[in-house]
């Protein structure tokens, strides 16, 4: 099927597909992630955000739109999801800030 | 102001505000099954009711809020409020049953001139009375001793919250609702409602903001008591969940959101046939403002009167014949079997 961009909408609903092919790793993959999901020590709408801030810090289109709505269906409001994407770009970015560390490091075995 | 005021859709003169016309917009859709089809293909006989257990009175459209998902299209520009006259006839068909309990509906009922009138007569048959509050007009001026009358008449209240947080309270609601309807729900606190204790039961209600379904309603209940406690010192006694139905001015928006045919996809999708059992108009009979007889405050509103079977005014009650009759069902009850269900007392799984 030709698409004119890389990412399709349509696709999310298409993600079974991948089971067309060795289906029991597919099998496995959902019956984990089903299990992942379901409530626990957390529950399921904390792990709504927690998967929210993920989707985000992969830049996965599809786990955004597919959690955005499961987080507002888990009953968080716009202000809870807003701080759950800042959480994950703070470890974005402070991932990145971090390794300042190891570039002071470098430059002051390098330097004079 | 974030949240811009609404009108009804009536005072707009907007198309919607015709029940013939939201009935066309949704059969117009291209859904995959219709709502005879999906209980048939789930090995399920067409709706009957069970036994009516809930006299449903919708007291009128005047409503001191607009909401923007209102089903009703209540607000204060609207005048169609039930006559004492027919508050009687209800009455005398309500005396010939054992039908336990009353519940009070509108539009604010509370904002009809008989509704004391209307409470002190029904519990005095000793029938359960609920009253269906969105709080703020416990606020408004006229209605500041209603939290004590309702005490004492051991009145349950299933008051309207969408979140335990403002924004979206706000968003659906106007701005400032949030805030009133905390402090309504303070006082109503002080005088006992919510406590576990005291008999006087206070439920909160909630619509998901948008074109979602509802959360899952224990899950909820389990946050929002903390969070109202940790943050008002609020109790209540339980959540109710309920699901927008596509009719009304949740169905405009849902047109001019460019929501209508994905929303309405998947209720249809989420049509889950545990969920059908517990649906409103198989226990309930609900009454409109002029009198009129419908399965649901739903079909009131799409004009969709009981089986012609069934006599049709509540003047010409016959209870026999309503038990008996065929429950009238279209594409908007979707809304109603979608997910854990959705029914006037919550989820219905």
């Amino acid at each position: 099927m030709h698409h004119p961009h890389y990412y399709h909408d349509g696709d999310l609903a298409r993600f079974p597909e991948l089971g067309k092919n060795r289906p029991e790793l597919a099998q496995k993959f959902f019956d984990w992630y089903g299990a992942v999901f379901a409530e626990g020590a957390l529950s399921a709408r904390e792990k709504s955000l927690i998967a929210l801030a993920v989707a985000h810090a992969v830049q996965c289109p599809y786990c955004i739109d597919a959690y955005s709505r499961d987080a507002l269906e888990k009953g968080s409001d716009l202000d809870q999801m807003t701080e759950a994407v800042h959480v994950a770009a703070a470890i974005r970015g402070g991932a990145s800030l971090v390794h300042g560390v190891q570039m002071r490091n470098r430059a002051g075995q390098l330097g004079m | 102001m974030a949240n811009p005021p609404t009108t009804s859709l009536s005072a707009r003169g907007s198309p919607f505000a015709s029940p013939a016309v939201q009935l066309r917009t949704l059969r117009q859709l291209a859904l995959p099954r219709e709502f005879a089809g999906a209980l048939q293909a789930a090995g399920l006989p067409p709706l009957r009711p069970s036994r009516i257990g809930v006299f449903q009175l919708n007291l009128g459209k005047l409503c001191n809020q607009t909401c923007r998902h209102c089903h009703v299209d209540a607000g204060p520009d609207r005048s169609e409020v039930m006559s004492r006259e027919t508050m009687e006839q209800c009455l005398a068909a309500l005396a010939s049953t054992a039908i336990p309990t009353v519940d009070i509906t509108g539009g604010a009922p509370e904002m009809n001139p008989h509704f004391r009138w209307l409470v002190e007569q029904v519990t005095a048959m000793g029938r359960h009375v609920m009253d269906r509050c969105n709080l703020t007009i416990l606020e408004t001026a006229p209605h500041r001793d209603l939290p004590e009358f309702l005490a004492r008449h051991r009145v349950e209240i299933i008051c309207s919250l969408p979140h335990h947080r403002a924004l979206s309270t706000d968003r659906q609601r106007g701005d400032g609702v949030h805030e009133k309807s905390i402090r309504a729900l303070q006082r109503l606190n002080a005088l006992g409602y919510g406590d576990g204790r005291s008999g006087l039961r206070l439920v909160l209600v909630t619509n998901p903001v948008g074109a979602f379904l509802p959360a899952n309603q224990a899950a909820l209940e389990v946050e929002w008591r903390r969070e109202l406690m940790r943050n008002h010192r609020i109790v209540f006694d339980a959540v109710h969940t309920i699901t927008n139905m596509p009719i009304g001015r949740f169905l405009e928006w849902l047109q001019q959101s460019g929501n209508l045919s994905e929303y309405l996809e998947r209720l249809v999708a989420a049509f889950n046939p545990a969920a059908v059992p517990g649906v409103m108009c198989r226990n309930t009979l609900s009454i409109g403002w002029d009198g009129r007889l419908y399965d649901c405050d739903f079909n009131q509103m799409l004009d969709l009167g009981v089986d012609a079977e069934a006599r049709r005014h509540v003047r010409d009650f016959d209870l026999a014949r309503l038990e008996a009759r065929r429950i009238v069902t279209d594409r908007h009850c979707f809304g109603c079997t979608a997910g854990a269900g959705s029914s006037c007392g919550g989820a219905t799984t």
